[in-house]
This record gives C-alpha cells, sequence and structure tokens, in this order.
C-alpha cells in the first residue's frame, strides 16, 4: 500500500493553505496594533469596563455550565432510556444555531414578551438589557459544547472503574465525584475550554437580548463592534487581547492534557 | 477558494469590471440601516431597467464608512446624515455628495405604552433605548437631549440601557417589549405597521435630519453608480422613499 507521491503533494499544499489562510487574520491584527498603542487603548475607560465584565460574565456562565452540565453529560454518557438520541439531538441544537436565531430565541422564550417572560418577570428577575441577561446569552450558546465534551469524555471512561468502586461499597454519587470526574478530567476541561472560548466571543445573542451599555451589557465583542467605526486602533487592542486569552485557553488545555487536548472529538 | 470572504460583507467579490456576456452588472450599495425597507423595494425596478443587480448592504452608517475606509469594494454610499458622507469626500473616498431626503427624528413607544412626551423619559425605571453616539441616530438623539435644561438630559440619559450600533436595533427591543421607549426615525415606525408607534419630539427640539450619498471614488461602476444615487432625487428609488415616509430635500 504505497502511496503515490501526488497525493502527499495535495495534502502538503491543503495544509499550507488552510494554515495561510488561518493565521493570517489574526497576524493582521498585531501587524496593525503597536504594543504602545494596545497598552494606551486599554488603559481607557470603556475598554477596561469591557474586559471586566467579559471575565466576570464568562466566569459565572462557565460556572452554571459546569454544575449543571457536569451531572446532566454524566447520566446521558451513563444511562440508556428511549428518546435518548432526541434529548442530545436537542442540547446540541445551539451548537448549530446561528446567534442572531440564539438572541431572537431567547428574546422569544424568557424576553419581557417571551412565553415565559411574565414567569420572568413575576420572579422579579430582569433579563433583557441586564448583565444577567448576557450571562443567559452566553450560557445558552457556549454550554453545548461542554456538555457534548463531557458526555464523550465519560462514555470514554473504562467503566470497569466505577464498577470496581461499587464492588468496595462505595455509591453511585461517590464513584461519581471520586471516580469518574478525575478520570474524565482532561476531556471535561477541554469541553471548559472550547465553551470558555465560545463565550468569550460571544456577540449576536448578546447584542440582541441584552443589548449594548458599557459596563453593563457591553463585553469585548461588543466594544470591538463599537470601535470599529470610531476608533479602528483601540478596537485592534481589544482584539489582540482577546486572540491573545484565547490562545491562553487553547494552551492551557493542550498543557494540562498532555498534548492530546481538543482531540477529543475523534475517537481514541 | 475557501470561501473567503472579508468579514466585510459588502466587499465580497464585486471586482466583475462589467461588460461580457449576458450576466447583469454588479452595483453594490451601503445604507443607513433606516432606508432598509424602501431600497430593497425599489432594488428590483433599478435591477430591470439597467440591467443591473443591487447589492444592498445595511447597517449603521458609521459602520459602512468605516468599511469603506478599510478599502471595501463599494459603489454607493448613503447615509443617514450629512456628516459622514461629507468626511468620506474631504479625505478623497467618495464623490461630492448629494443630499437627497430628509427624515425625522421620534420618540417610540409600543402601541399601549402610556409615556406619551419626552418628559415621561425621566421617571426612574423607565428603560430607554438609544443608538450609540457613533451612529446616526444616536448623535441626533445626544443632540435633540443637549436642547433640554440639564437635569432632565441627565436623568433621561440616566434610563438609557443599551446604545444600539444602528436604528433596527432600538426598534426591535422597542417591538419585543424589552425597552420603553426609544429615540429613531418617524420612517422605522412607519415600518413596524403599528407594534410601535411614534410621539412627535417638541419643533424646538427636532434636529435637522438630512440623508446623503455619494459615488465611491474606487466605484468598479461609477456610471451606473452614479444614476442609483441620481434615483435616489427621482424615479422609483425617490418614490419608494417618500411612500416609507422620508420627506424630498427642501
Amino acid at each position: 500500500m504505497r502511496r503515490p507521491r501526488w497525493f502527499g503533494v495535495v495534502l502538503a499544499v491543503s495544509l499550507a493553505i488552510a494554515l495561510t489562510f488561518l493565521t493570517v487574520p489574526v497576524v493582521g491584527i498585531f501587524v496593525g496594533s503597536s504594543p504602545a498603542d494596545l497598552i494606551s487603548s486599554l488603559g481607557e475607560r470603556g475598554s477596561l469596563d469591557a474586559l471586566w465584565l467579559s471575565l466576570r460574565t464568562t466566569t459565572i456562565s462557565i460556572a452554571i455550565i459546569l454544575i449543571v452540565g457536569t451531572p446532566a453529560a454524566y447520566l446521558l454518557a451513563s444511562r440508556s432510556f428511549r428518546g435518548k438520541a432526541l434529548v442530545v439531538t436537542l442540547i446540541e441544537l445551539p451548537l448549530v444555531l446561528p446567534p442572531a436565531v440564539a438572541g431572537i430565541a431567547l428574546l422569544a422564550a424568557v424576553g419581557p414578551a417571551g412565553i415565559l417572560g411574565g414567569a420572568v418577570e413575576a420572579a422579579g428577575i430582569e433579563l433583557s438589557l441586564t448583565t444577567a441577561g448576557v450571562v443567559v446569552a452566553l450560557t445558552f450558546v457556549s454550554s453545548p459544547f461542554y456538555v457534548r465534551q463531557a458526555m464523550a469524555a465519560f462514555a470514554a471512561v473504562d467503566r470497569s472503574l466505577l464498577d470496581a468502586s461499587r464492588t468496595l461499597g462505595a455509591s453511585e454519587a461517590r464513584g461519581f465525584l471520586r471516580v469518574m470526574i478525575p478520570v474524565a478530567l482532561p476531556g471535561l476541561a477541554s469541553g471548559m475550554a472550547l465553551a470558555l472560548g465560545r463565550a468569550l466571543g460571544e456577540f449576536g445573542a448578546t447584542l440582541m437580548f441584552a443589548g449594548s451599555f458599557q459596563g453593563v451589557t457591553q463585553t469585548v465583542p461588543l466594544a470591538i463592534y463599537d470601535r470599529f467605526s470610531t476608533d479602528f486602533d483601540s478596537a485592534l487592542a481589544l482584539s489582540a487581547v482577546l486572540v491573545a486569552l484565547s490562545a491562553a485557553i487553547l494552551l492551557a488545555v493542550k498543557f494540562v492534557h498532555g498534548g492530546a487536548a481538543l482531540g477529543g472529538w475523534q475517537a481514541e | 477558494m475557501l470561501g473567503a470572504c472579508a468579514a466585510i460583507a459588502a466587499g465580497c467579490g464585486s471586482d466583475d469590471g462589467g461588460g461580457g456576456g449576458s450576466a447583469s452588472t454588479r452595483l453594490v450599495v451601503s445604507a443607513a440601516a433606516s432606508m432598509k425597507e424602501a431600497l430593497t423595494a425599489c432594488a428590483p425596478q433599478f435591477d430591470k431597467a439597467d440591467d443591473a443587480s443591487v447589492k444592498l448592504s445595511f447597517a449603521g452608517s458609521d459602520e459602512l464608512a468605516a468599511q469603506i475606509r478599510q478599502g471595501a469594494k463599494v459603489d454607493v454610499y448613503a447615509a443617514a446624515n450629512t456628516k459622514l458622507p461629507d468626511q468620506l469626500h474631504t479625505d478623497g473616498r467618495i464623490d461630492t455628495p448629494v443630499k437627497f431626503a430628509t427624515n425625522e427624528l421620534v420618540l417610540a413607544v409600543r402601541g399601549d405604552s402610556r409615556i406619551d412626551s419626552i418628559d415621561d423619559l425621566t421617571k426612574s425605571g423607565t428603560k430607554l433605548v438609544i443608538g450609540s453616539a457613533s451612529v446616526p441616530i444616536g448623535s441626533y438623539t445626544r443632540e435633540t437631549l443637549a436642547k433640554l435644561p440639564p437635569d432632565q438630559k441627565k436623568a433621561i440619559l440616566a434610563n438609557a440601557r443599551s446604545n444600539e450600533p444602528d436604528v433596527k436595533g432600538i426598534v426591535g427591543k422597542l417591538a419585543q417589549g424589552a425597552a420603553d421607549a426609544g429615540f429613531v426615525y418617524v420612517t422605522d415606525v412607519n415600518a413596524t405597521k403599528g407594534k410601535v408607534k411614534a410621539i412627535k419630539l417638541p419643533k424646538q427640539l427636532e434636529p435637522q435630519v438630512t440623508y446623503g450619498a455619494g459615488v465611491v471614488s474606487k466605484a468598479a461602476q461609477p456610471g451606473l453608480a452614479k444614476k442609483f444615487v441620481d434615483g435616489l432625487t427621482q424615479g422609483d428609488c425617490a418614490d419608494a422613499l417618500r411612500k416609507a415616509g422620508f420627506g424630498p430635500v427642501p
């Protein structure tokens, strides 16, 4: 089974095209912004507010995703029941929804005129045009990234480990906490990284559902869009920060995972 | 290849230099979001009359201007003010702009709202949505608010909950009940077909809202672009603008 030489060339050229296409825009951000510009425009009030808001909302939303998503993913990975395929599909749906659709969907569901709008209001919760609304938008668009990956991670754990812990008298809850989570941790971490990246970059659903107000709902991507027309340099600077943050997330997970992280889509 | 359209949607492959074959000539028009209904309605007639294929791109006028500055391949720029076209002209990006329509800034509220004047906006808890300072609707709004007593202006701005990048974002949030009131153009209210109602501003508070357009200096189709711009003051597109509620330039 010798591979013909031309095939190797096709592979190499494809990789070169993909690499160029994917890296040149990112390089453009850094060529366009000098480190001095970057630092000075980040010192600006609006940019700091946006960074701080993105940090807060993303952290809260990831915390919610981990707390609710981990047991949910474990259930889906460890049990079979009627309609499971449907449940999994419904959970994964926001993965492929355009952000604008997510924004409209959230308005139609929990917006003031939405189907659950009255209940939300009766509970004294205000979502649209509030920081809480940003968290809802981020959680909606990014949780499927985590749940999907966590399911795969749990499913890949050798069942005999859990069975062994049960034989030794541990409850399922204890086995879940002490065996399943530690063993699946690298997979859970890469799922979290994917969700974190998606949440940090969220734009459309946030703008439609939560609006754009400095310090309240204007996250970094919204601040970039707001500056695009008036202050391209500071838009570049904020973009550079997002690139750096995203790269840091990716590297951190690769490090934790010993290089194989984010490769979890493929069967191992 | 690789669907390599830049993020700037208006810049996507409009480089077929015209002529040749039976394919109609592509004309890229970047227009203020407030003209969406009117220009979408008249573009097919322009296509038919001139064997053209008009590609409309709607966004906040400032975003569109920024795209043109970044080199987006656009033939016509039509803005919701005259300031942005004038600036682009000064910078050599577009030919001498023309004024082609007027509009009216109004206070917009939902049909069942109890708000009936600008004075009601100072009540705390009123959710107001306005345009961001860089987009024309936002600067007209700030121009109007600046004419109010400072205390009233401050109280109203304290109720602002979102600075939207274009006027459609304001109308959408009103129609969805996410906001109680917003400053928009009267034409946007007309386009909601009754969901949102307009409250006229007192004469002395009304800003002068004039729309300006120009042929982009590097237009691939300067002749056709000129024809489109002329059509904004006379012809099908001018009629569509009047029908949507835009006024003629005095």
